[in-house]
């Protein structure tokens, strides 16, 4: 019996930062002093916070190390476990009062955050089916196979009130009951975890620590809908998930809770991965499953929506991991509880990756009508540096950027579709004043452009077409014509693209459009970048107060645009400088202004 | 039968339930332009990717526009074809396409027939809304003996994918790179010579620009034309008469056969001869063949392969060398009507007329690309001499008159010259699907019974169903018969046999819809099946027209069988008349 | 493995599963249990303080109380070691000095079941980190 325990992130991103080691390290100095009767390391899945991961969390007291080192292991190990002496200088400090908070309740990050979908990450052993049985894993499945009828259990999912977390957000249960009522031989549950949009990994933090909710989820899906085959289709750059995965699926077969005549019931089934080479359209749900029969991932023209014409022309069921992470919770605390989290129409929680400029970059989960600002100042605990807010841009390259008007509204599916956004997968990044927003509306259509499919016109030709115009904008090029050419091509590719990535990938350039137009303005009229992003239109000038006269940017210069006498003021020809910024990083006097 | 009502542009139409909004709308007399639609019903065949957006429609409440293409009719539907909304994003998805699209439409050899010019026609489009310098996808050209691949003028509209994937079962085309880059090519971007393409040409038939094209000799044959040590002779093929006349603006289905030939003798053609004539020739090689095997077969020779394949088509016969390598004894060893007309013209036909093989020229106007690429394999070169030297189509045959300034419409019928001019109508119905067959069976009845014929229709062979099965009475024998015309109709045929389903005794295969009529070389029909239908009836026509409808009663071909062959498979036969196959399992 | 044939044998396994993660999940939330903090500095682990968070693990395992048990630094009373503080939901910690084995299975009984204080009561007037 341990009397403690050391959790230590498994998760991709810590794992990059050496985690495995730490394992191992923790390991050996438990050995050296003795302690493998009293403590235990187990590797968990992503506890979100992965600004400062590695993580290691030491239970019970929630003690919550950051950025450790495998060379912290030991003192951890000798002072913590030892001699019950926490490590002070690995535990994380809060940025404001520069107090260290030991205990990971306590920490601004997780207190606004409630976990369903995550409710496993970070506290069990995914590689270990036990450890996920013990919190209650697989007795949805078993309460819905042996005491529901399918009908009763979709039901159940529609009291819930749970909509899709892949996008959209269409109610899943009714999309289930869809799929129930078209009658067919074979019919398949499909998980889509084809996480692509830039900057999220809610999925694969699901996938890496939870693995078994989703086989449990797919399965109870495929009791309620007549499937016996479930596939996962996901993305070959996520080995660590798969692997997982893998696991999860091999313990559960050995358990019988895949398989055939599951928990001694008629009702079998078993899944399969599918790897996707990673194109963004292949999250589409009608292009992942033209990729998943060996065609060209190219979306097709809906309807018949998969429920009825799907997989093989089979009726299947298509949801993306975050929903599946949600049902056995459903089950297990009743769809009255789900339904008493979130606002009227969206129901339950959303994970989002928060990203950018904000202090607490990680993942987190959110009760659905949290504010923006409960999210960026009290869980992201801020911008950084201490600059000013400018925008969040939710959704991916779906999504759209809000404002500081946007900060006190409950954000939920349609709030955020109302504000010219949209939920999408879940990602979220901030910017600050620094953020040029033509540029990031620039960046947004970069991705598009490079991962549309090129089936139909409007993606293929009309996002090409908008960002040529937007990177005539950032050259200083640009004229009042090309705003109204950029303005009813978005319009048009939102009224004619084939698909629903089409459809919503020029939000990030109409939002900031609508949002940001004086900035839009500034770089047609004025040529000036206010965030000074576009090299293009910042103008180099030497402080002549300022300037030793040293003749290093004029030596630097490549177009030798700089002259003057040395140890006097240096003089910047404007006609002559390209704008490359090379003054301006070789200055060491910092006399170089750029406007 | 249920129907539903709806109001297009305020027209209120009742339709079928399942109609789409662009065919209710051709009923309702509202023309919404189109461009990647193609729907083939003769082939049971519907390509509708939804992909290029230029049909959408706009119903009021919804929130994006529609494709009328795809999108089906409901009760109480709304629909707008012409709204702002509408006519706004219609006209900027076209500017779009034309953004990403070579201007030289003047020198296209496409114009006049372009898709898209004929949207941006209609739309009266006079600037395109992008950036200058806008970026136009382009790719590598690719070029081949019967086509070309300039794809810088693709438009995704992917028939050519459906065409050669699903109808012809070839494969050679599909979609790759993303986005921008994307684009239709052989897989990994390989030439078209290096790929599975049968050069069928059935791409070219659909492809609505000048993305996929054919080869043009047009001018080889000017040059031979005006070669004074040269004799240049023509051969047309049955098809091309059934069809030539649409580009002169003859309703389809039109025969001009005398002012074809007489348009080919101003153009100043030596002899103006009939691939006809090598079609009976065909019949006389084929037919013999099959009875040889068949009653080989009878007397319980388990050697024999059966059926027996006709092998006319070269594309047909490129693809069972790729495809079905295995089975390379099973065709006929026969050559097609366009080779063995070369063949003969280049040596009986020479010798009589007291000219060398060299100062001879053996032109070919055939409905079909892959004429041009057989005309090229080695095994048809005497010392390097092609037995035909240029194989040309339709469409270039009717540029070929226009730039010889001849009045088309004003001639006067003609006939062909002798002796290779000769022909009955069991070789003109060698461009349908069916003909070959048919002729087949109209001399070898005679031949296997010793009976004369009387009834030489057989209807039963005929009509433009993809696979068509027939049993024949042949006084007591019953000779059972397949025909298939489209490759992948010919591939389901072919897997049955591989696996000992069938028990025929003779298969005919055209890789084309319709079969010749139908060919990539025909005035572009764009799948339309009345222009096919209409073509057929005209070949049909022209049987029934003629005096003598089997081949064996060609007095030109017992003439050259006397002079010069002999008779049958005769040594000076296989030589001459017939081939010998290579596989080609690469592609 | 074995198989899990029936609903029945998945509660089991439960049951069976639940003790290894109890650590964790009462650390989950730890306010609504008797928190018990044996001060585990050199001083105590010199005083057998070791011996008394053993104790105090078997004893609320067998007893089935739900407590969660942790170690601290020390606690400044190195003269009055082994200490061990417990907090009971809703109540001011209490710190007991000089407990051995006998002294920690007194505690539980007296003071953690039946609010009994026993001997040896110190003031709390410090804060940890």
């Amino acid at each position: 019996m341990y009397k403690m325990q050391l959790l230590v992130c498994g998760g991709t991103g810590c794992r990059a930062s050496a985690s495995a080691k730490i394992v191992e390290k923790l390991n050996e100095s438990l050995a050296s002093h003795g302690l493998t009767q009293d403590a235990q390391v187990v590797t968990t899945g992503c506890f979100g916070f992965c600004e400062k991961g590695p993580i290691v969390k030491v239970i019970p007291d929630n003690t919550f190390y950051t950025q450790v080192k495998p060379e912290d292991a030991e003192e951890i190990v000798a002072e913590h476990i030892l001699k019950g002496r926490k490590v002070k200088r690995l535990l994380y400090e809060n940025p404001e009062t520069e107090e260290h908070i030991p205990d990971s309740k306590h920490m601004g990050f997780y207190q606004k955050q409630l976990r369903i979908a995550l409710r496993n990450c970070g506290f069990i052993d995914p590689e270990n089916i036990d450890e996920y049985i013990a919190r209650d894993g697989y007795s949805a499945l078993a309460q819905v196979v042996t005491e529901l009828t399918p009908q009763q259990a979709i039901d159940m999912v529609k009291q819930s009130g749970l909509r899709g977390r892949g996008g959209a957000g269409f109610p899943t249960g009714l999309k289930w009951e869809i799929t129930k009522n078209f009658t067919s031989d074979q019919k398949y549950v499909v998980c889509n975890a084809d996480e692509g949009d830039p900057g999220a990994f809610m999925d694969r933090s699901i996938l890496e620590g939870d693995p078994n909710t989703i086989i449990e989820a797919m399965a109870i899906c495929g009791y309620c809908i007549g499937a016996s085959k479930g596939l996962v289709y996901i993305r070959a750059e996520y080995p660590l998930a798969i692997k997982r995965l893998q696991i999860a699926i091999k313990q559960a077969k050995e358990y019988g809770l895949l398989g055939d005549n599951i928990l001694g019931t008629n009702f079998s089934f078993d899944i399969e991965l599918r790897y996707g080479a990673g194109a963004f359209v292949c999250g589409e749900e009608t292009a992942l499953i033209a990729s998943m029969e060996g065609k060209r991932g190219e979306p097709r023209v809906k309807p018949p929506f998969p429920a009825e014409d799907g997989y093989q022309h089979k009726p299947t069921n298509v949801n993306n991991v975050e929903t599946y992470a949600n049902v056995p919770v459903i089950f297990l605390k009743g769809p009255e509880w789900f339904s008493s989290i979130g606002t009227a129409k969206s129901k339950g929680t959303k994970v989002f990756a928060l990203a950018g400029k904000i202090n607490n970059v990680g993942l987190i989960e959110v009760p659905m009508g949290i504010t923006l600002r409960e999210i960026i100042y009290e869980i992201g605990g801020g911008i950084k540096n201490g600059k000013k807010f400018k925008a969040v841009q939710t959704g991916g390259p779906s999504g759209g950027c809000l404002t500081e008007k946007h900060l006190d509204t409950p954000i939920d599916f349609d709030s955020l579709v109302a504000a010219g956004s949209m939920m999408g997968s879940g990602g979220m990044i901030v910017m600050d004043e620094d953020d040029c927003m033509v540029s990031i509306a620039k960046f947004y259509l970069e991705f598009i452009v490079e991962e549309s499919c090129g089936k139909c016109t409007p993606c293929r030709v009309g996002n090409k077409r908008m960002l040529e115009i937007l990177e005539k904008i950032c050259q200083g090029k640009g004229n009042m014509e090309d705003l109204d050419h950029l303005r009813n091509f978005a319009n048009v590719i939102k009224d004619t693209a084939l698909c629903g990535l089409g459809q919503t990938s020029p939000n990030p350039v109409l939002s900031t459009m609508e949002n940001f137009y004086d900035e839009y303005l500034a770089h047609v009229k004025d040529k000036r970048c206010i965030a000074k992003k576009c090299k293009a239109l910042a103008t180099y000038t030497i402080m002549p107060d300022v300037c030793t006269g040293c003749s290093v940017c004029a030596k630097n210069c490549p177009v030798e645009a700089i002259t003057g006498e040395r140890r006097q003021p240096h003089f910047i020809n404007q006609n002559k400088c390209i704008r490359c910024g090379v003054c301006y990083t070789k200055c060491k006097f910092n006399a170089i202004l750029v406007q | 039968m249920e129907t539903v009502k709806l109001t297009i542009d305020n027209k209120h139409v009742e339709v079928p339930k399942g109609t789409t909004i662009l065919q209710a709308a051709k009923q309702a007399g509202i023309n919404i332009p189109s461009l990647c639609y193609m729907n083939l019903p003769h082939l049971a065949q519907e390509h509708k990717p939804g992909s290029c957006r230029v049909c959408v429609v706009e119903i009021p409440g919804k929130k994006t526009l529609v494709p009328a293409c795809v999108t089906k009719c409901t009760d109480g539907m709304e629909v707008l074809s012409h709204s702002l909304r509408a006519i706004n994003a219609r006209r900027t998805v076209v500017e779009l396409l034309l953004s990403d699209h070579p201007k030289d439409c003047l020198i296209c050899p496409s114009s006049g027939n372009c898709e898209l010019q004929k949207l941006s026609i209609n739309m009266g489009i006079r600037e395109i809304n992008s950036v200058e310098n806008a970026a136009i996808s382009t790719y590598r050209k690719d070029s081949s003996p019967s086509l070309l691949r300039n794809m810088d003028k693709c438009v995704m509209c992917r028939s050519c994918e459906t065409i050669c994937n699903e109808i012809q079962t070839v494969g050679a085309l599909s979609a790759v790179n993303r986005g921008f880059m994307s684009v239709v090519a052989p897989a990994f971007e390989q030439d078209l010579t290096d790929s599975p393409c049968t050069f069928c040409g059935q791409c070219v038939a659909v492809c609505p620009t000048g993305a996929l094209t054919a080869v043009d000799n047009t001018f080889h044959v000017i040059r031979a034309l005006a070669d004074p040590t040269k004799t240049v002779l023509i051969q047309t093929a049955p098809a091309v008469r059934a069809a030539l006349g649409e580009e002169f603006g003859y309703t389809p289905g039109t025969l001009v056969t005398g002012k074809m030939v007489a348009a080919l003798r101003a153009l100043g053609f030596d002899k103006v001869f009939d691939t006809d004539f090598a079609a009976d020739l065909t019949i006389m090689e084929e037919g013999t063949e099959l009875l040889n095997r068949i009653s080989r077969h009878l007397s319980g020779d388990k050697s024999v392969r059966l059926p027996i394949l006709t092998s006319c088509c070269p594309a047909w016969v490129n693809f069972f060398e790729t495809n079905y390598s295995d089975m390379l004894d099973v065709p006929s060893t026969a050559r097609s009507p366009q080779q063995m007309f070369g063949s003969i013209a280049k040596t009986y036909l020479a010798e009589k007329m007291g000219i060398k093989r060299e100062n001879m020229v053996v032109v070919s106007v055939m409905p079909c690309l892959a004429k041009k690429y057989e005309c090229q394999r080695e095994e048809f070169k005497v010392d390097g001499n092609p037995d035909v030297d240029y194989s040309i189509t339709t469409r270039e045959l009717a540029h070929l008159i226009r730039m010889g300034n001849v009045d088309f419409k004003s001639l006067k019928d003609e006939d062909f010259d002798r002796p290779m001019g000769e022909s009955t109508g069991a070789g003109v119905i060698f461009g349908a699907t069916g003909g070959v067959i048919e002729a087949a069976t109209r001399t070898a009845y005679e031949l296997f019974t010793g009976k004369k014929l009387e009834k030489v229709d057989f209807y039963e062979l005929r009509g433009m169903d993809g696979i068509r099965t027939a049993t024949i009475d042949f006084d007591g024998t019953d000779i059972h018969i397949g025909i298939a015309h489209t490759l992948g109709n010919a591939r389901k045929l072919l897997d049955g046999i591989r696996k000992g389903m069938y028990n025929f005794h003779a298969i005919e295969i055209m890789a084309c819809p319709g079969g010749c009529i139908g060919g990539g070389g025909q005035p572009l029909h764009r799948g339309d099946s009345i222009v096919l239908k209409a073509r057929m009836q005209a070949i049909y026509k022209e049987d029934l027209n003629k005096v003598i409808r089997k081949s064996h009663e060609n007095p030109e071909i017992a003439r050259l069988y006397e002079e010069f062959l002999g008779k049958p498979l005769s040594e000076m036969s296989h030589k001459l008349l017939h081939t010998h196959y290579f596989s080609h399992p690469k592609k | 493995m074995t198989k899990i044939k029936s609903l029945d044998d998945l509660r089991q396994r439960k049951q069976q599963l639940e003790q290894s993660m109890e650590i964790r999940e009462n650390s989950d939330h730890p306010d609504s249990l008797v928190q018990i903090k044996v001060a585990m500095a050199t001083c105590g682990i010199a005083s057998g303080a070791r011996a008394v968070m053993n104790a105090f693990v078997e004893k609320i395992k067998k007893e089935k109380i739900p407590a969660v048990v942790t170690q601290t630094g020390c606690m400044g009373y190195c003269y009055a070691e082994p200490t061990v503080e417990v907090k009971k939901p809703g109540m001011d910690p209490v710190v007991f000095s000089y407990v051995d084995v006998a002294k920690a299975e007194e505690i539980v009984d007296k003071y953690i079941r039946n609010n009994e204080l026993l001997d040896g009561i110190l003031p709390a007037n410090y804060q940890t980190i």
